[in-house]
């Protein structure tokens, strides 16, 4: 890649950052680059972004709209909260949460980053 | 890492401590699973990389791990008040000063820790262009995630000061080893032929009954590759501008043809993500057996590349 073929696109997922990379100069040598970013890395990290949106949308509860809000997914949340798989899998049921002990349901907010409160909906 | 030596008095570029540890790699590893992806690594984990620096420039690295929270924040203050800069593995999720999009669960991210103020921390990220500063809380949530490669609170420092070392025999075994990873590791998951697997299993995504699962499984390989680190084309400009410098440190002219071509190595891994991006954004009809077929190329690309840089070596050191 040489430096005038550094893509300077503005990537709107650096947030603003600027991204170092390596590109060669006019005499040859490899060397730092500021990059605005690159429409390519836009896409696929959209793509990952807005299919985590997409099952936060279709999720069935909160606790299961929070997961995928928290960009987790059931092996993550049962590791972060310390709660085995099966049973993550049977509180994302809006019946089995209802029926959750609070230590059980801080356990998940904890885990998640949100409030307590924030469990109980989908805002 | 560079930084970190920086801080020690051993001026040593990035791309000289990538080099020298014999960071570039390849690795397909389908059991490690990323939001139900597989793990793809451009080059070896962080841990390793700062080991192999520790072998050659002989630091006296300390890796310490922490079972309670309370413990590793209190050593990280202990450590800091002896006036060290300390390297943190943590989760990338978790970090406040990270752009939202950016923000997954990624347990292999490292930084820098050079201070503290009340309770925030003065972090030094090569994410961030600047400094940044990291609230206690969160750094501590960040250090001690779960999951796949959970950090554990892992932190490491420079026991002794580094010793500027003979730079050609030391590059003469990184490049012996970074040669022998790409092209004999006995896996087949792990360089040139990790490639060819990652090949073989883009070309079953064809057989694909989803196809937008699909194309997130190529997208996802995408953004392993350049998202992670500097990205580019997975770390291989990088190690182009330590032959470079290799080159012109130590006078063996060779390396920079060599560089010249693990150049254009990158470029086609670009052309890999810009076809990618156009199959993703459906600007060109979604083919898997195509992007195949360019994973296959650059294998071969690979091949002959790291081959040819062995035997430079090997008449180097002769």
């Amino acid at each position: 890649m040489r430096k005038r073929d550094v893509p300077q696109e503005g990537n709107a997922t650096l947030g603003g950052h600027r991204k170092a990379v390596y590109a060669v100069g006019e005499d040859g040598k490899l060397r730092i680059v500021r990059s605005r970013g690159w429409e390519v890395e836009e896409v696929v990290t959209r793509q990952a972004v807005e299919d985590l949106e997409r099952r936060a949308r279709e999720a069935r509860s909160p606790l299961e709209y929070h997961m995928y809000r928290a960009r987790m997914d059931v092996a993550m949340l049962a590791a972060a909260a310390g709660i085995w798989r099966w049973r993550v899998r049977r509180h994302l049921r809006p019946q089995a949460f209802a029926r959750l002990p609070v230590r059980l349901r801080r356990r998940y907010a904890e885990a998640l980053g949100v409030p307590l409160a924030a469990l109980e909906r989908i805002d | 890492m560079s930084s970190l030596l920086r801080h020690h008095g051993l001026a040593l570029s990035e791309p000289m401590a990538f080099g020298l540890a014999s960071a570039l790699a390849f690795a397909y590893l389908p059991f490690i699973r990323l939001n139900g992806l597989p793990l793809i690594a451009y080059r070896m984990p962080p841990g390793a990389i700062v080991r192999a620096l520790d072998r050659s420039l002989e630091l006296g690295v300390r890796f310490e791990t922490f079972r309670s929270r309370a413990a590793g924040m209190a050593r990280l203050d202990a450590l800091l008040g002896e006036g060290k800069v300390v390297g943190l593995q943590t989760s990338i999720y978790w970090l406040p000063y990270i752009p939202p999009d950016l923000r997954f669960h990624f347990n292999a991210h490292n930084l820098l820790v050079y201070g503290r103020e009340g309770d925030e921390y003065l972090v030094s990220d090569p994410v961030a262009e600047m400094p940044v500063r990291c609230a206690r809380q969160d750094l501590e949530k960040a250090r001690f995630a779960t999951g796949v490669l959970a950090p554990k609170g892992r932190l490491y420092y420079l026991t002794r000061a580094p010793l500027p070392g003979d730079w050609a025999r030391l590059a003469q075994r990184a490049l012996a080893r970074t040669a022998h990873v790409m092209l004999h590791t006995p896996l087949p998951l792990v360089g040139v032929r990790g490639i060819r697997w990652l090949a073989r299993a883009v070309e079953r995504l064809s057989r694909a009954e989803d196809e937008a699962r699909a194309l997130l499984y190529v997208g996802h390989i995408v953004r392993m590759q350049e998202e992670i680190g500097t990205g580019g084309a997975g770390f291989r400009f990088m190690y182009g501008a330590f032959l470079q410098e290799l080159a012109a440190r130590t006078g063996y002219g060779a390396l920079d043809a060599h560089a010249g071509r693990l150049v254009e190595i990158g470029d086609d891994w670009q052309q890999f993500a810009f076809a990618a991006a156009k199959m993703i954004k459906r600007r060109i009809a979604f083919e898997p057996p195509a992007l195949a077929a360019r994973l296959r190329d650059i294998a071969a690309r690979e091949q002959r590349f790291f081959h040819d840089l062995n035997k430079a070596r090997l008449a180097w050191a002769a």
